[in-house]
């Protein structure tokens, strides 16, 4: 299980064009559906969100998406359910779980990897915790073949990165603002600069997000990098729509895959 | 939960800032360098003896200290009313609340603020939730003239008024959270996406012995003053160390003040007084270590009131300081190393040792301290006369009248 895992994701990296990663809450609004629009409008690597009382790297819009969730009653086994069934309706897209420490490390985090690996899930990316605390629930993952996917920052200067690297896989998330999600977007300049620096240092993958919404936005990115993330337009879509809102994420990922697939990549 | 006895309670945290299996530096990446950078610096401070005497120039001058100990020459009377015969411990207090801003969290706010100035830090902020950490640090900013944004949950904005205008007479601009349940947690969140945004220019001022690593630590080392006065005060009046000591605890910080400098005396007991609100067999209360289970929240692993699912729950207690979920992470430790023991009182038993400590002795407390007063009444009826208990008055009461007035029916 652990190498198709790895498999799914790294041959999604591998198409030989930019990938497009949408993020949306689990138990926001109809996930299914929304997740099987993303999907349909061509996202090539879905980045669930686990929804968090306390979502402390998160702006306005992702914070409102965690409440809804967990204001309709969303537990951990509904996430894992969740993603279960995507995995049963989609077998070759890759699933990465995103969220906070405390979820993720509750029941332990054996038991975490565990049902990771048999709801399909290909990674997990933990905002808070750092590679000092991997051993919160890096090994864990790992033994079960899921990717502990790591974040590098405008703050994370070269003295650190291999640190930030050591025991990462699948991808490494660039996010390219020091801030939160969903607001103020990075110079394009500098993001190419910090993506070329981590690419320097590693064969990972390097995606970036936080602060992108548009698909101008996302297509110069993706002229640099391997990987575009979008989130809070996406989630803000299902805020605003309700369960119309299937219609509206396909559009918006299809603009948004659309941009980043056909991004010129400087050879 | 039995582990091996440590030769010194007093060498946490390890090299990592973990106190055991807690504590520990869980934050977003974007923070890491940040603190390490504050690790770096807060090591060299400790080996700067210039730091060291600001720090305690300020402390004598601006703060007032050392504080006063006092013996409650009534309180333990009135306390021996009723006991068994020959029972009835003497009760003393360490003065905090006479501080300037009428609280401990001056100690560590005037300690932070010199970190701030060495690191280069030109902007301040801080979570409040009743408003006494926000004060403390309203004030530190004024008196080094540097910008202060407070966090502080909208809810707490509204039942906090005379503290909100406090903080604004001071110069600070007053942000009300109006995220989750608008309260102490809430403020923090919104406190650390700040820090997240600003990590240039900007330092956070954490008011209790918790978050990442070096903050529990450092915290507790500025708050520690509180117990080596104590000690050595005791020493000189009495001439031998006090055989209990008593604070109230919601993130921890004047509990570990007192508590630090004596944890390797082993003739001293300690009492932690966690907020029991309306009893701890419901939800309602602030009770981390007493009704919480151990797990990660705003930078450290330590007990948190939680769900199942690790969904963190709002606590409640009559005392805004001790509505949080978590505890600092070295109480985490001292519980399951049993070198503290750790109870709890409810609201109305807070609101008794208030009035009893009110009448007997001409002191208002905070509700705060009024939780340990109340754990006192109780200790000292089982204790014979000539044991000494201690606690620390870590506040003074002038921002819970109307609280109290309320809870007692009475129009103000």
């Amino acid at each position: 299980m652990g190498t198709r895992a790895m498999t799914r994701l790294s041959s999604s990296f591998a198409k030989g064009r930019p990938t497009f990663v949408a993020f949306i809450t689990a138990g926001d609004g109809d996930t299914a559906a929304n997740l099987d629009a993303l999907v349909e409008g061509g996202a090539d690597v879905i980045e669930l969100g686990m929804p968090f009382t306390d979502p402390m790297a998160d702006g306005p819009a992702i914070q409102a998406a965690n409440l809804r969730s967990l204001g309709a009653g969303t537990t951990t086994a509904d996430v894992f359910a969740i993603a279960a069934a995507f995995r049963q309706r989609h077998p070759q897209v890759p699933l990465v779980l995103m969220g906070y420490a405390n979820p993720m490390v509750r029941r332990g985090p054996e038991w975490f990897a565990a049902e990771c690996a048999r709801a399909g899930v290909d990674g997990v990316i933990c905002v808070d915790i750092p590679p000092e605390e991997d051993d919160a629930l890096g090994p864990a993952l790992r033994a079960e073949g899921i990717a502990p996917i790591r974040l590098a920052t405008p703050t994370t200067d070269a003295r650190r990165l291999p640190k930030v690297l050591e025991g990462s896989s699948g991808f490494l998330y660039y996010v390219s603002v020091a801030g939160i999600t969903g607001l103020q977007q990075a110079a394009t300049a500098s993001i190419a600069e910090a993506v070329a620096r981590l690419k320097a240092a590693t064969d990972l993958p390097v995606a970036v997000g936080f602060g992108v919404r548009t698909p101008e936005q996302a297509a110069a990115i993706a002229a640099h990098a391997d990987g575009v993330v979008v989130g809070s337009a996406l989630v803000e879509l299902v805020g605003k729509h309700g369960s119309h809102a299937p219609a509206h994420l396909r559009e918006l990922t299809a603009a948004l895959a659309q941009a980043v697939h056909g991004a010129h990549q400087p050879a | 939960m039995n582990q091996t006895t440590p030769n010194s309670f007093r060498t946490m945290p390890d090299e990592r800032g973990h106190f055991g299996d807690y504590g520990g530096r869980y934050v977003a990446e974007t923070l890491m360098p940040l603190v390490l950078d504050l690790e770096r610096e807060y090591r060299a401070a400790q080996a700067d003896p210039a730091f060291q005497a600001q720090f305690d120039d300020l402390l004598e001058h601006y703060v007032g200290r050392p504080s006063p100990l006092y013996f409650a020459e009534r309180l333990t009377e009135a306390l021996r009313v009723g006991s068994p015969e020959g029972r009835g411990a003497q009760v003393w207090f360490k003065r905090d609340e006479l501080n300037h801003t009428g609280a401990h969290k001056i100690n560590n706010c005037i300690g932070q603020i010199l970190l701030a100035m060495r690191m280069g830090k030109t902007r301040i902020i801080a979570e409040t939730g009743a408003g006494q950490h926000g004060v403390a640090t309203a004030t530190v900013c004024a008196r080094f003239g540097l910008p202060c944004v407070i966090y502080m949950g909208a809810t707490d904005v509204a039942r906090q008024q005379p503290n909100v205008f406090r903080m604004k007479l001071l110069g600070a601009e007053v942000i009300p959270v109006t995220s989750g349940a608008a309260t102490l947690k809430d403020a923090m969140n919104e406190g650390l996406r700040d820090w997240v945004a600003n990590v240039h220019d900007t330092f956070y001022i954490i008011g209790t012995a918790a978050g990442p690593h070096p903050y529990p630590e450092l915290v507790r080392d500025f708050q520690s003053v509180i117990g080596k006065e104590a000690r050595a005060q005791m020493l000189a009046r009495i001439g031998r160390l006090p055989d209990l000591l008593v604070a109230a605890i919601g993130g921890g910080s004047n509990a570990l003040g007192l508590f630090h400098p004596f944890l390797d005396d082993p003739e001293v007991k300690m009492l932690g007084v966690e907020a029991a609100g309306y009893g701890l067999d419901g939800d309602q209360h602030a009770a981390s270590l007493l009704g919480g289970f151990p797990g990660v929240l705003h930078g450290n692993r330590t007990y948190l009131l939680q769900n199942e699912d690790g969904q963190i729950t709002e606590g409640h207690s009559i005392s805004a300081g001790l509505d949080y979920p978590g505890i600092g992470p070295e109480h985490a430790w001292l519980k399951d190393m049993g070198r503290v023991e750790y109870t709890a009182i409810t609201d109305q038993e807070a609101l008794d040792a208030f009035q009893l400590l009110c009448r007997t002795e001409g002191i208002i407390p905070a509700l705060e301290p009024s939780h340990a007063i109340a754990a006192v009444a109780k200790r000292a009826k089982e204790m014979d006369r000539d044991r000494i208990i201690l606690a620390n008055l870590c506040g003074r009461g002038d921002k819970d009248i109307f609280t109290v007035a309320e809870h007692l029916g009475v129009q103000m």
